[in-house]
């Protein structure tokens, strides 16, 4: 008996694990902060309009999307007031739809390309007339599946003022 | 008596604490789904190829002009009424001649307005003025009258509505898709699309000077 119990008191110390939540807790917050919900930061206005025609868009991935809409007034200096549209993170003109949509059409995969959506997302008090050009660019870049993202509502709401 | 120093406090399962939060954050944190009206563009035309001609009775008019007032076969017209509007226009089934003789349409048979569905078409015209949530809100009401007699044609084929049918195919597993059960949804869907394809055509918008 007294053998093992010597033996039992040369074992080694059990790790200290009071540091194990310090180093979850740390985990944790860092994957709060570096995760971005929004890819894009918005320059401009954009509300969107209801609708209760919806279906739910494809996977992200296969999702290309353009904003519409007036500009923020930190922005309207040197955009002016009327509807801009936004591609990515900057305020860009209509002829560069196309190159955009192409560049990133370029960098899906080839089975997401033929599925590919344009996601219009446009600010309900904009005008008709900027949404068709760049309707008109999408054509021209064979980028013919949109979407016009809307909340889920009721669309007669929105023209009550 | 002697000072006692305060027990220690296990501090073990603080570690299995917060993994807890951090599994159940991870697990309830869903990145929202944006949804939309979902449209197609009509590819570009060649320059040497003219559109098919369409006859008159075939085509109904929607005009939304720079004030937001609507304008539907020449007539003014609340929106509110667009949609039976347009359900009365799609079904109607004026076709007598047995190529384009309308089986399934329950409407009036006006031999005035559209002979088919499935040759029926909504030309929809905009200003460049007209303000976006109006065009949203007369594109949404003319979907809703394609989606009105399609969940009617699924219902009195399949006794079940288009939008469950819809609904269904989208919630399916997607490890599933290859059984029977799915595809003969997918083919169910397609042949009540095949009664009331959406032929929505948009014209480029007017600017009236």
């Amino acid at each position: 008996m007294s053998k093992f119990k010597k033996k039992k008191s040369g074992a080694l110390p059990a790790v200290n694990t009071a540091s194990l939540p310090d180093i979850v807790f740390m985990l944790l917050f860092f994957f709060m902060v570096a995760t971005v919900m929004r890819d894009d930061e918005l320059q401009i206005e954009n509300k969107l309009p209801q609708a209760n025609q919806v279906e739910k868009l494809a996977e992200k991935k296969k999702i290309i999307t353009i904003y519409i809409g007036k500009p923020n007034p930190n922005f309207t200096k040197q955009f002016g007031i009327s509807e801009v549209i936004q591609l990515g993170d900057k305020i860009s003109p209509v002829s560069d739809v196309q190159t955009f949509v192409n560049t990133k059409r370029n960098a899906m995969d080839e089975d997401d390309k033929d599925s590919m959506t344009v996601s219009l997302k446009v600010d309900q008090n904009s005008q008709v007339g900027i949404l068709t050009d760049v309707k008109q660019e999408l054509r021209d870049a064979m980028a013919l599946k949109i979407s016009y993202t809307s909340i889920e509502g009721d669309p007669l709401k929105n023209l009550k003022k | 008596m002697a000072r006692r120093s305060a027990p220690e406090v296990n501090a073990g399962s603080m570690a299995d604490i917060a993994f807890l939060l951090l599994i159940f954050f991870l697990v309830t944190t869903t990145i929202e789904v944006d949804s939309g009206i979902a449209s197609k563009l009509p590819p570009p035309l060649p320059e040497d190829i003219k559109p098919p001609l369409i006859k008159e009775k075939n085509i109904f008019q929607v005009v939304v002009n720079a004030e937001n007032r609507l304008l539907v076969e020449d007539k003014d017209m609340e929106i509110g009424k667009l949609t039976d509007a347009a359900v009365k226009f799609l079904d109607n089934g004026g076709g007598t001649d047995p190529r384009n003789v309308c089986t399934y349409c329950r409407g009036d048979k006006n031999p005035d307005s559209s002979d088919n569905p499935k040759k029926a078409v909504i030309s929809l015209v905009n200003d460049r003025q007209t303000s976006y949530k109006m065009y949203l809100a007369v594109t949404n009401e003319l979907v809703r009258a394609y989606a009105i007699l399609r969940d009617r044609e699924a219902k009195r084929l399949y006794n079940e509505t288009y939008q469950s049918m819809s609904k269904r195919s989208d919630d399916w597993p997607a490890d599933e898709k290859e059984t029977p059960e799915y595809l003969e949804l997918q083919d169910r869907m397609e042949n009540v699309r095949d009664l009331f394809p959406r032929n929505l055509s948009e014209a480029e918008p007017q600017n009236r000077e």
